[in-house]
């Protein structure tokens, strides 16, 4: 087989761009990271990215992929090994689902009830946090929402284990835990503990950091 | 084996639109049920409990919810005839990445043009006039963005059209003099008969869009 490129335009504390990794990860393909700053976007991603102008991006033999539930999707295709959606067509229609639920249903609702300085908005995003992790909790049959293996939808929700913990630490919340909904939090520890997904995580440290950093602005320009 | 199939679905709705079209291309025999949004069926609810919301396609008593999922589930059964998505990878995140695009900007931007005024709406135009354009230099020279016959992202796209009228009234726009290749896409997917017995005429959803903007108090 002709070698490949394979590169990785991507941030160290983007969870899209971890989907990315893990599922790179699970096939045994070797990439390049190429950490990007957004601030400063470089001719490299607006070139491969020029619609949205965003990370992740996946450059295989040059030719660019965005979005990181369709990379994971192509990744899956293109390459063999363990899959990560289900073969039978219900079943890859029910993980689309579900992955495209945490897309809909909790970034955006997880990111406004922490990084706001409104209490009616903290209070409706908390809200909207909490039906969406129900549904969540509800559609947990097994010990990962891929069955025995975790699949398309555990690296869709890794943003749940790995930064929401995090976020509800610097903000004082109760997003997910043991008490509210015991299935999901006992599955975000099963896979946190997977070595594949340890081995894609960021350094919680500096991530913990600037999240923290950017909270504390953000109360100090309410005063 | 007899095939159960049930759209649940609502006339005007373009999501909708894109189910219709992708069942009438594999040329499967269905039952179509129009739902009264305001007073939803106890089956829509049961099928689609997390949303509420219509298309949902219903196969042998299983829903499958989300008009695009609908259209790839339907492609991955019915996999033997008018293949909607490509078979490279590549094509194939190409085709998800466009019609993705066309879910993140065109239902919205088109529904500030009609639903809203004065800086906002101009906004909403621009958006939606350059989303159109982005989508035209993305078809070049092929008459579908299938290739040769409609895709993925002609079936997720074309439903709009239905709602051009409206758009153009409301907006004050020409998209025709703006956007002449997109038009005339339209037009070319309008001559396939699984595309033109799925679309309304133009004129029944603007007269649809003129009731709920004087519900919504526009008018």
């Amino acid at each position: 087989m002709a070698q490949e490129d394979v590169k990785l335009l991507g941030t160290l504390g983007s969870p899209f761009v971890c989907r990315v990794q893990i599922a790179l990860k699970l096939k045994g393909v070797e990439y390049e990271f190429v950490a990007q700053d957004l601030q400063n976007k470089s001719e490299e991603l607006l070139k491969y990215n020029p619609v949205h102008k965003k990370v992740p991006v996946l450059v295989h033999n040059e030719k660019p992929i965005n979005e990181s539930l369709v990379i994971v999707e192509y990744i899956d295709e293109a390459w063999k090994g363990k899959s990560i959606l289900p073969t039978d067509p219900y079943q890859r229609a029910l993980a689309r689902f579900w992955a495209k639920f945490i897309d809909d249903k909790v970034f955006l609702a997880v990111w406004k009830s922490v990084f706001t300085i409104d209490e009616n908005e903290r209070e409706t995003n908390i809200k909207e946090v909490h039906e969406a992790f129900q549904f969540l909790e509800d559609e947990l049959k097994g010990k990962f929402f891929g069955g025995e293996e975790f699949g398309f939808v555990d690296i869709a929700a890794v943003n749940i284990a790995f930064w929401v913990p995090m976020l509800q630490e610097i903000a004082g919340l109760q997003l997910l835990t043991n008490e509210n909904f015991p299935k999901l939090y006992k599955w975000s520890q099963e896979f946190l503990s997977k070595p594949t997904i340890k081995e894609c995580l960021p350094p919680r440290d500096p991530i913990f950091g600037i999240f923290k950093g950017r909270y504390e602005s953000l109360l100090a320009s309410a005063k | 084996m007899a095939d159960e199939v049930t759209l649940l679905d609502f006339w005007p709705s373009p999501f909708g639109m894109r189910v219709r079209i992708a069942l009438a291309e594999k040329g499967i025999k269905y039952e179509y049920k129009d739902e009264d949004l305001r007073n939803k069926s106890p089956l829509l609810l049961k099928m689609n409990p997390v949303h509420k919301k219509i298309p949902v396609l219903v196969h042998n008593g299983k829903p499958i919810c989300e008009s695009l999922i609908a259209v790839q589930y339907i492609d991955e059964v019915w996999s033997d005839r008018s293949p909607l998505l490509p078979s490279d990878p590549y094509q194939r995140a190409q085709a998800r990445f466009w019609a993705d695009f066309v879910d993140k900007k065109i239902y919205d931007a088109g529904r500030k043009v009609w639903t809203t005024k004065g800086e906002e709406q101009e906004a909403g135009k621009k958006e939606f006039l350059d989303a159109l354009k982005l989508l035209e230099e993305q078809l070049g020279d092929k008459p579908y963005f299938g290739g040769d016959n409609i895709g993925y992202v002609d079936v997720s796209l074309v439903p709009f059209y239905s709602w051009f009228k409206a758009y153009e009234t409301f907006g004050n726009i020409n998209i025709e003099k703006e956007c002449p290749k997109f038009i005339a896409w339209a037009k070319r997917c309008l001559q396939k008969e699984s595309v033109s017995k799925s679309l309304p005429d133009q004129n029944k959803v603007f007269d649809f869009i003129v009731e709920m903007r004087k519900k919504f108090g526009l008018e």
